[in-house]
């Protein structure tokens, strides 16, 4: 890593939008590699911390697309807060396995789920305000702030994070070679 | 007879296109609605080179002596990553819940320009799966368009099973029967047109899993290396 | 099952299976629409796959295949007709009706659509029902049309007036002023001799008028020594560029010309057979061409030993578009010709030597056949003392838009865009569209150049915007145009005219960011460096034009310089919103504290 660069940590917020963790599990892949890493950054909210809001961040880490109006607000937050949004992972990127929801009519699906669906009885779509409403459509994140990064894979592969972090801790531009760029 | 490809002399015979003279002499040239089997139509560009400084198909231009045609340059890549990002956008491409994924070919394709996103907007077609045919499942959600179960159902199985309707943007993918239902139509899983998609649109049922994810094609080898060298 | 309506349009065109066009134009016309049974039936009869009709039927926008209303309303979506307010008289008709935009009555009575520019910008805001052009729309004639509709008289049975077609003339020149009797090119043709009526023909350096600028004594000569008997003459009568309606008058008042100079065409290359390849929106024009050839058929200028030449056999049929602008574009021109979806061919090789059914073919503008009988009667000297050194002879204009006096001017090459503005009575134009959208958009400090080759060349059409018109709007239409039209075949641009459209759509309704400037300018360069055809190559054009001489338009309606959200936040929860019953706070999105 670069010597003349200021010593300071980075900070990075991570979280999960409509996603499954599984970005999150692939990160703590890169095992023992962790502790080099926390020599580089610091995190700050993030599921492996537990803080809930971001401060402000040099870098954010988002999986999961955007499917309701909570995933909306936390993303805009998170773009506010980071000076570079990394979308981390197929859901990020383009929706995802969520998405495959996009040709459905969102009423439709409540209907099905909470009404009409086998072995429902009387049952009622939940409409408690603390339950963020869902988007008609599942949409990827740069449908809706800018985003610097792309980091693909279902999940990325935890040498791909790695790959991903060293060089953007050293100034270089990610580069993911064959191996590394997955869309599975 | 020669002409060059990025400063390679590549030989041809009369009649080879620059694509078929360039795979045949070992240099991959990037490219999805080309196959080896079928004369080549020229739709998806991703083949676009530099041929004598203008661009060109090279799966349609036909080799001819001298000719410079320039293929792994930084403006011939961007044009045909962005094509690749277009292919991404238009259509529903869900690598993670795709049987084919590892032996795709537009996945393999992205991987070896360096595609980590789709860029645009993406479009989210409604286009159907049609899973009528007992042994042949039809999703048009990753159809890419490049008409080569087209051309192998009319010019090999004899049979125009598939073909293209529509225009521009909502150009889709039709089957040769009434009921837009392919288990009426009379595929045969003999047919070759079961054979040449090249993504995962047409899949043969209960097949899908013989090889595990992690050790297909792609996965094990980038496509530049898979197309020249298909044996190794 | 074939009914006996279907059966005597198939035997009408001979069961051949290349008039499916032609076949599925007159069944449309019959029927409304190309229903499923329809489709299997032509398949049977024609002995071709099902599925290749039904390619056909979906490709051109004539064709429907859903039933769309016995009365089916399409208003020419150009942008000189949304300037004529066709906008206000079309929401008036879907009020009438009670419909939205593409819907179809729960009656099944009419349905209210859009369609690309009809040629009638001149005397628009326009129409199409059920095929058949109307012009001049004004409300009065709105409500008498709903009237009609909801009467249920037949299209054919409304007042003739409500149909006429209007031909503006504003300046003559030589083109439209030289007279040819019949069979008098066709004489000094004749008598000149093939090799001399082609030398002829080269030295008037006549280039083609359809805007790309061939040479037509080249195309010519290398037609009639391509290989094999058989030789094809075809008019490209598809004027699809909005703005251009010099064809559709040229047809009406230079009728006998046009078919004198494909006849001269067919004696100097040999040709046996030709094609008018006639825009699906000219059905009125039919007769007219019609009656010409049946005169000229009379007159032994067309048919067996034409002038009394032993062995000159050249007989001319109509074919009909049906709505693809592609096919203006001569290889996508001839694969319509013989049945087949409209798409370009890879080329080379080119029609002069593969053209329709693959043999040697002339296709040339409607204004390129008319100079050429005019150059086989009065020899390419005279031709070449007028216009400039690379562009010989005068062109036609179709001037529309912001001006006095909308119609055809001609006049010589080299004309300046000035001149015209004046000659037409514009009167503060802020931007002219020279050529039509797949031409070049011209700013004010550019009205000093010249209408030819050598500077900017036009196919004809040439669309006035005054001070008051909003470019970022007349980009927005271009670009929908373009998005309607592209024929799918490549990806750049199948699915580039479209991200364009969705661009404009948003920058047009100030939802637009920074990252849509710098997409369009990406988009439009790959469309242009790796399309198929003219059609690809040429859709960017206004928005580059634009975005360079009128980027302040563009910057003005941005409501932010960063990414802004492609979609509705608040609009996209509507439909949760009303399945869950919710309208708390936390069911909505603020207005403006996202972004």
């Amino acid at each position: 890593m670069n010597p003349e660069r200021p010593k300071r940590k980075l900070r990075v917020a991570t979280t999960s939008l409509a996603g499954c963790f599984g970005c999150h599990m692939s990160f703590l892949d890169i095992d023992e590699r962790l502790i080099e890493l926390l020599e580089h950054i610091e995190f700050d909210a993030s599921p492996l911390t537990d803080i809930k809001t971001p401060g402000q961040c040099d870098l954010g880490l988002i999986e999961g697309g955007l499917c309701n109006a909570e995933n909306v607000h936390v993303l805009l937050n998170m773009r506010q807060k980071c000076r570079i949004l990394v979308a981390m992972g197929a859901c990020a990127i383009n929706g995802g396995l969520p998405a495959q929801r996009n040709h459905l009519d969102i009423r439709d699906c409540l209907q099905t789920v909470y009404l009409t669906g086998v072995g429902l009885n009387r049952g009622f779509i939940p409409n408690d305000p603390e339950l963020p409403l869902p988007l008609d459509q599942v949409h990827p994140l740069h449908d809706v702030v800018k985003i610097d990064y792309f980091l693909p894979g279902c999940p990325p592969p935890a040498d791909a994070i790695w790959q991903f972090l060293t060089d953007l801790i050293a100034g270089r531009t990610p580069q993911l070679g064959h191996g590394l760029i997955h869309y599975d | 007879m020669t002409f060059t490809l990025d400063g390679h002399d590549i030989p041809f015979e009369p009649g080879q296109t620059v694509v078929q003279a360039a795979l045949a002499a070992g240099h991959y040239i990037p490219h999805l609605c080309y196959h080896p089997e079928f004369q080549p139509h020229g739709s998806c560009k991703v083949c676009t080179c530099t041929v004598n400084g203008r661009t060109a198909t090279s799966c349609t231009t036909p080799a001819s002596e001298g000719l410079e045609v320039a293929s792994e340059t930084p403006e011939i890549q961007e044009i045909r990553r962005d094509l690749v990002q277009f292919l991404f956008t238009e259509g529903n491409h869900f690598c993670p819940s795709c049987e084919q994924s590892g032996d795709c070919m537009l996945q393999a394709v992205g991987y070896e320009l360096g595609v980590v996103t789709g860029h645009y907007n993406p479009l989210f077609p409604n286009r159907p799966v049609d899973a009528s045919h007992p042994d042949v499942l039809l999703d048009t959600n990753r159809c890419i368009l490049c008409e080569l179960c087209v051309r192998a159902s009319a010019q090999i199985d004899g049979k125009s099973i598939f073909a293209l309707s529509g225009r521009g943007i909502t150009k889709h993918l039709i089957v040769n029967a009434e009921s837009g239902r392919l288990g009426d139509t009379q595929l045969a899983t003999t047919d070759k047109a079961l054979d040449v998609c090249p993504v995962g649109a047409i899949l043969r049922k209960r097949t899908g899993f013989r090889v595990p994810i992690g050790r297909r094609t792609y996965d094990a080898r980038p496509i530049s290396q898979v197309t020249v060298e298909p044996a190794k | 099952m074939l009914h006996r309506g279907l059966s005597e349009i198939l035997a009408r065109h001979r069961y051949e299976p290349g008039r499916l066009v032609q076949i599925l134009r007159d069944v449309m016309q019959a029927e409304g629409y190309l229903s499923p049974p329809t489709i299997t039936a032509v398949a049977e009869a024609l002995r071709v796959p099902r599925s290749q009709v039904e390619g056909v039927a979906g490709f051109y926008a004539f064709f429907a295949t859903e039933f769309r209303g016995r009365y089916r309303v399409l208003f020419s979506d150009n942008i000189t007709d949304e300037m004529q307010g066709s906008g206000e008289l079309r929401r008036r008709m879907l009020d009438a009706f009670h419909l939205e935009l593409g819907e179809v009555s729960r009656d099944g009575q009419v349905s209210v659509g859009l369609t690309a520019c009809t040629g009638l910008c001149d005397q628009g805001p326009a129409m199409l029902v059920n095929g058949r052009p109307i012009a001049r729309l004004t409300p009065a004639r709105i409500g008498a049309i709903s009237a009609l509709i909801r009467g249920g008289s037949p299209v054919e049975q409304w007042p003739d007036n409500l149909f006429t077609i209007d031909t503006h003339v504003e300046r003559r020149d030589r083109l439209l002023d030289t007279v040819v009797e019949p069979g008098a090119a066709l004489d000094a043709a004749i008598t000149r001799g093939a090799t001399g009526t082609l030398a002829e023909l080269r030295a008037s350096e006549l280039r083609g008028r359809g805007g790309a600028g061939f040479s037509a004594g080249q195309k010519w000569t290398a037609c009639a020594a391509a290989p094999g008997p058989e030789r094809y003459i075809v008019c490209n009568a598809d004027e699809g560029e909005p703005g251009t309606f010099k064809d559709r008058v040229l047809l009406t008042t230079h009728i006998g010309q046009l078919l004198e100079g494909m006849t001269v065409a067919a004696h100097a290359v040999g040709a046996q057979r030709g094609f008018i390849y006639l825009r699906g929106e000219y059905p009125f024009l039919e007769p007219i061409v019609e009656a010409a050839l049946a005169a000229r058929r009379g007159a032994g200028l067309l048919g067996r030993d034409v002038r009394g030449v032993r062995g000159f056999d050249f007989d001319i049929e109509v074919h009909h578009g049906a709505g693809a602008y592609v096919c203006g574009e001569e290889s996508a021109l001839i694969e319509s010709l013989e049945g087949k979806r409209g798409i370009p061919r890879n080329r080379p090789p080119y029609p002069v030597t593969h053209g329709y059914l693959g043999k040697p073919t002339v296709v040339n503008n409607v204004e390129t056949l008319i100079a050429a009988a005019q150059i086989a009667l009065h020899g390419g000297a005279w031709f070449r003392t007028l216009g400039t050194p690379k562009s010989a002879g005068t062109k036609i204009l179709s001037v529309s838009g912001d001006v006095a006096r909308p119609g055809i001017y001609e006049y010589p090459f080299g004309v300046t865009v000035k001149q015209v503005l004046a000659d037409a009575g514009a009167e503060r134009a802020q931007a002219v569209q020279v050529g039509g959208p797949s031409g070049v958009l011209l700013a004010a400090h550019e009205f000093g150049r010249r209408i030819a080759f050598e500077d900017v060349p036009s196919a004809g059409a040439f669309m006035v915007f005054d001070e008051t018109r909003d470019i970022v709007r007349v980009v927005d239409n271009f670009a929908r145009f373009f998005a309607h039209e592209s024929c799918g075949f490549c990806t750049p641009c199948r699915v580039g005219t479209t991200l364009v459209k969705h661009m404009m759509g948003r920058l047009t309704a100030g939802e637009g960011s920074r990252r849509d400037l710098k997409d369009l300018t990406r988009v439009t360069r790959l469309m242009k460096s790796s399309s198929q055809c003219g059609l690809g190559h040429t859709a960017g054009n206004p928005v580059v034009d634009a975005l360079e001489k009128f980027k302040p338009a563009f910057v003005d309606r941005l409501p932010s310089l960063d990414v802004r959200p492609v979609f509705d936040l608040d609009a996209a929860l509507g439909p949760a919103r009303e399945a869950t019953g919710r309208d708390d706070p936390g069911a909505h999105f603020g207005h403006g504290e996202e972004t």
